[in-house]
């Protein structure tokens, strides 16, 4: 049981996804890893690494019964799985919110990006009302080319009535 | 060296006695934990029964915190007590007991802590931010908790989703 792969499941939520999956996939022989699941409005949204020790079409067997059951769009690849390499946790974590426009996530990743911004982790919400949507997002990530470069960065960007904050992570460990 | 106990280790739950003796014995001890701290990468504290070593006995340090904090220096906490605490804020942890992982744990702000020295003089400390983190989450190792058994979500935590309900009426 060696071969990593990343399965993506989309679908409308309901009760049960998580579950019926992850079945599958135990009683299948599979050992599961890191996952991220979220629901995003009505949508559940799956990333998860398995291992398994067949072909990419006999883990798509065992899981697409349960996948078109629950009208679930499905994908899977193989990746490497490295899951006890050494990593180090995110060092600075940057907030954005402000009125709801086109634009935002571009703008803001791309100063941050030339500036060295390496993303680990990224979620937004659309808040407020229909007529006054407001948009707000968290970015974790290492500052490769450290936290004074990111402010820099962000103060050029120039998105009008945008508010970014940027607080360093100090991580320890005792 | 002392070794660090890692998790799942059934030692690392154990609840650690109070320290009565303050003799030579303790403060050998105490030698041996500072080495074991200092081994660890970016040990900033260590709790004696990391070691398998159930007292109540910490050890912290916050001058050695990758980016300079307000700390105390290094502080040797002989049966530590929290008397008060406020504010709350969520925070990145990781253990020497649990390697290879962070997460996110919500802890007080700024705490009072009571605790004795090596030879047994009790002190006051008013303590805030990192440096009161780190307390908070080594005398949870006093109590046989983890950092695990506090984990908040990677998300909801750092931004409550706010219910925009219309303002109740006057009048």
């Amino acid at each position: 049981m060696n071969q990593w792969y990343m399965l993506t499941v989309v679908g409308r939520d309901r009760p049960g996804i998580v579950a019926q999956l992850t079945s599958a996939l135990y009683e299948g022989g599979c050992n599961l890893g890191e996952a991220s699941m979220l629901r995003l409005r009505r949508n559940f949204t799956i990333l998860l690494m398995a291992q398994f020790s067949g072909s990419m079409e006999a883990l798509e067997a065992l899981v697409r019964p349960v996948a078109d059951a629950l009208a679930l769009c499905l994908h899977i690849e193989p990746l490497e799985g490295d899951l006890h390499e050494p990593r180090d946790p995110p060092d600075v974590r940057i907030t954005v919110h402000g009125a709801d426009r086109a634009g935002i996530v571009a703008r803001v990743t791309g100063a941050l990006a030339a500036a060295g911004l390496d993303i680990l982790d990224l979620g937004s919400d659309v808040a407020g009302s229909e007529q006054q949507p407001i948009y707000v997002m968290y970015i974790d990530g290492y500052a490769t080319q450290g936290i004074e470069a990111l402010r820099t960065a962000l103060a050029t960007v120039g998105v009008e009535g945008i508010v970014v904050h940027i607080e360093p992570i100090q991580t320890f460990s005792c | 060296m002392l070794a660090i106990l890692t998790y799942p280790d059934e030692r690392l739950k154990r609840v650690s006695e109070p320290v009565e003796r303050f003799e030579d014995e303790l403060r050998a001890f105490l030698t041996a934990l500072e080495e074991a701290m200092d081994a660890g990468p970016g040990g900033v504290g260590i709790a004696a029964p990391q070691t398998g070593h159930t007292q109540r006995i910490v050890l912290v340090d916050c001058s050695k915190a990758r980016k300079p904090v307000p700390n105390h220096g290094r502080l040797v906490l002989i049966n530590p007590e929290l008397t008060t605490w406020e504010g709350m804020e969520v925070g990145r942890e990781g253990c020497l007991s649990v390697p290879n992982y962070t997460g996110n744990v919500i802890r007080a702000v700024r705490v009072t802590l009571q605790a004795q020295d090596a030879q047994g003089e009790a002190h006051t400390y008013h303590l805030e931010g990192f440096e009161a983190r780190v307390v908070q989450h080594e005398i949870d190792h006093l109590d046989g908790i983890l950092f695990l058994e506090r984990l908040v979500s990677r998300r909801s935590d750092l931004f409550q989703r706010k219910n925009y309900l219309p303002s109740p009426s006057k009048g």
